[in-house]
């Protein structure tokens, strides 16, 4: 490289990297939530964080303030995400790993394609929630709506940790992940957890698309890439380990900003992909995983 | 007769040979060619994908990125490198091959998600490669692909396309079939079945899934360099998402595990959009709905389930 990197870049390429990083950390989250309920991998997963985006965008350009388009967005996400459950899902109850992929990925398709007719193929953005002047820290800039990212996600983390923890509805759901005939046997209604964590994860995933949508902005097809990135975050973290989803999100997003700058930008996106080889080859179980001993 | 058929494994490949000598005439017009044509391309990819889904029990969601690989080598031979176009296209399989069977290397060991998530990556790779080297490939707009000539008979229009391709496809056909009775066919539907017992009776379960990927792969490759010689040109969509999510569909919605069923549901599937236009902007809603409905309601696919409810009858 050009005489070495200098230091305000690395604090430049870190700051975004942890930025994005946070929105893989988000959908990775979705992604764990769901599969440790109900051992569905939802590759429609990405579809939610364009839901937030385009939704609050929409009723945005209709008039609604800010502050209230955000949540409505989240809400119609979570109504996607609940009918996506109880249509799709539901219904192919007992159906092998492959048809699951299959309707999930068919989901994906479908809600895109619904998003092509009910809003438009353009990119959108909103306004950053507050103001576009850059903070200079390090020598570096730092957008803020880059801490707004930071922080937003670092609260539906301590949030979903507090619900895990110390909520009935929380203990249940993690309970239907450990064991669903024991949490059955025990009075747990096992398919209205599942259904909770889809709308969980629907949430999740729209807060993503709010958040981020100022700075990278969204169409109806930004969904598949997230969702593979997010996968990639998984994976590494160990699939079905939140702490590792957040960790392999932060990780996935601070290397693909670093190739980026020092390497390629034009393959930027491969990085996902690379991460997924890498982990299946040097540890098939990620960072934070344990092998499974499967029962026959 | 009939019935001496219906026990030959063959009988299917005479079946389908028959729909295809007497389909042409019907046509009203060269056009009905050329949706021919692309309907038997798509299926020779659909077969070798079914043999990976269907039988071996995997999902691969960047099959068009193998598909792609195929067209741009039967494009770029001959283009940059000088090399005829018969022998780009099979320069195009075995690479292609070689490629799947690298990366299905380390993938394979794993299970479902994990072939579906990497295969949909090194699909965006592809993608990323064709539209982001555009001295070699010409970028987003794609290049134009030489006629293909076969030890100097030129391949051109509606016409020969659709006996060039029909011929492909059931010699395709025909090596699917035979796979699927040989041992290796055996052992790929055990471990569909279930991969644990395929393991404790012998089957070196990673090897042969590898197998059945590195083979689909070439399907994929040569049918996307006939797609690339009979159209004239490409561009980076063919190796997209949208179109492995296509041609996934096509497998599932004919039946997975059904060798015919691969060639009726590709058929649907070209088929429908060309008589629809009306359908031009829904057809992201429509492939996503068909791939819901059809896991939902007819898990096996159309052909397995006609075939399902008229067996039961007679033995």
């Amino acid at each position: 490289m050009n005489g070495g990197t200098a230091m305000p870049e690395v604090m430049q390429f870190l700051f975004s990297g942890l930025t994005v990083g946070a929105i893989y950390a988000l959908v990775a989250l979705g992604f764990t939530i769901i599969y440790n309920a109900s051992e569905v991998v939802n590759f429609a997963q990405g579809e939610f964080v364009m839901i937030g985006g385009m939704a609050t965008f929409f009723l945005y350009a209709a008039g609604v303030p800010l502050w209230a388009a955000a949540p409505l967005a989240i809400v119609a996400a979570v109504v996607v995400g609940l009918a996506l459950h109880k249509l799709a899902i539901e219904p192919a109850r007992g159906a092998s790993v492959v048809a699951l992929i299959i309707i999930t990925i068919g989901a994906s398709i479908f809600l895109r394609g619904v998003a092509q007719i009910v809003f438009d193929k353009q990119y959108h953005r909103f306004p950053a929630f507050s103001g576009e002047t850059p903070f200079h820290v390090l020598g570096a800039t730092l957008l803020p709506q880059s801490v707004w990212v930071m922080a937003g996600a670092a609260c539906a983390f301590a949030l979903l940790w507090q619900f895990f923890e110390r909520t009935l509805a929380g203990k249940a759901i993690a309970a239907t992940a450990g064991n669903r005939l024991a949490a059955r046997l025990v009075g747990i209604d096992t398919d209205r957890m599942i259904a909770l964590s889809f709308a969980l994860s629907a949430a999740l995933g729209a807060v993503a698309g709010v958040l981020i949508t100022p700075i990278t902005l969204t169409s109806y097809d930004v969904g598949t890439l997230l969702a593979l990135k997010g996968f990639a975050a998984a994976m590494l973290g160990g699939m079905g380990n939140p702490l590792g989803a957040v960790v392999g999100g932060l990780v996935v997003g601070v290397i693909e900003q670093f190739s980026a700058g020092m390497l390629s930008s034009k393959y930027k996106d491969a990085v996902a992909f690379i991460v997924i080889l890498l982990t299946l080859f040097v540890l098939p179980h990620g960072l934070f995983g344990r092998g499974r001993i499967e029962r026959v | 007769m009939i019935s001496a058929l219906r026990s030959s494994r063959l009988a299917p490949l005479l079946l389908l040979a028959l729909v295809i000598a007497v389909a042409p005439s019907v046509f009203p017009s060269v056009f009905y060619y050329e949706v021919g044509a692309s309907i038997f391309i798509a299926a020779l990819a659909v077969v070798g994908l079914n043999l990976l889904m269907g039988f071996a029990g995997q999902v691969s969601l960047g099959h068009a990125g193998f598909w792609g690989l195929g067209a741009y080598a039967a494009a770029i031979g001959p283009t940059h490198m000088g090399v005829p176009p018969l022998a780009g296209l099979l320069i195009g399989v075995l690479l292609t091959m070689l490629i799947a069977w690298l990366v299905g290397r380390p993938i394979l060991k794993l299970r479902g998600h994990y072939l579906a998530v990497a295969t949909l990556g090194f699909g965006f790779l592809v993608t990323m490669v064709l539209t982001n080297e555009s001295r070699w490939t010409g970028g987003p707009d794609g290049m134009g692909v030489p006629r293909l000539d076969v030890f100097g008979f030129v391949i051109r229009g509606s016409r020969m396309w659709y006996w060039a391709s029909a011929g492909v496809l059931l010699v395709g056909v025909w090596l699917a079939l035979n796979l699927v009775d040989s041992p290796t066919g055996r052992a790929l539907r055990a471990l569909h079945d279930s991969q644990v017992a395929a393991a404790v009776n012998g089957v070196d379960v990673a090897r042969y899934k590898l197998t059945a990927f590195t083979i689909s792969a070439g399907y994929a490759s040569l049918a996307g360099s006939m797609a690339a010689f009979s159209d004239g040109h490409i561009t980076p969509t063919s190796a997209g998402f949208l179109h492995s999510i296509e041609l996934v569909t096509m497998s599932v919605l004919g039946g997975m595990g059904s060798i015919i069923g691969a060639v009726v549901g590709a058929g649907l599937l070209c088929a429908l959009p060309q008589l629809l236009t009306v359908l031009h902007d829904y057809e992201q809603v429509v492939l996503g709905l068909t791939m819901m409905l059809i896991m939902i309601f007819l898990p096996l696919g159309i052909l397995p389930s006609i075939a399902a409810r008229f067996g039961r009858g007679s033995t």
